[in-house]
């Protein structure tokens, strides 16, 4: 009984983390592609994948920052 | 999960439930930063490039966060007003 319960809650926080990773990354490439690709070629250039990456590193701040100040205020009330 | 026929007693049942109810609420808290990163990220960030958060876009960011949840609050309480005028008449 306890390994099936064990299997259960493992599965459903395996699935919350993937849920949480793809939202995560949809929305950062969203916005950064909007961000540092301005004008599509046939390519993605070396300025175009730098931009990326910083924006991703910062999205990922950005989203870290907002995690805590959420959950500050949950906290509190 | 492969085992077909998950057949659980009620004890454990019980601890199940009780855990995907918590898990629920964790997603909407998810949910719920997911949405607020977007729209912080929207009022906040200017320069993508610049590698690390500034100071002045870290509290942005907070305050943005604060200030949402506080204008929600705000709301629900002038709803709550005119409910009571509506019943008050």
């Amino acid at each position: 009984m306890e390994g099936k319960k064990q299997a259960v809650i493992q599965a459903v926080q395996n699935e919350t983390a993937l849920t949480n990773v793809q939202e995560l990354m949809n929305s950062s490439t969203e916005r950064c592609y909007k961000a540092c690709v301005t004008n599509p070629g046939a390519s993605l250039t070396g300025n175009e994948q730098k931009c990326l990456s910083s924006c991703f590193d910062k999205y990922l701040e950005a989203f870290t920052i907002v995690s805590k100040a959420y959950g500050t205020r949950l906290r509190s009330e | 999960m492969s085992d077909a026929s998950l057949k659980l007693d009620a004890a454990t049942q019980k601890e199940l439930q009780a855990f995907i109810a918590q898990e629920t609420a964790q997603r909407k808290v998810n949910e719920s930063i997911h949405q607020f990163t977007k729209m912080c990220w929207d009022k906040c960030i200017s320069n993508v490039t610049s590698g690390r958060l500034a100071p002045a876009e870290s509290s942005c960011l907070t305050n943005c966060v604060g200030r949402f949840l506080d204008a929600s609050l705000h709301l629900v309480n002038d709803v709550e007003s005119k409910r009571q005028q509506i019943n008050a008449a």
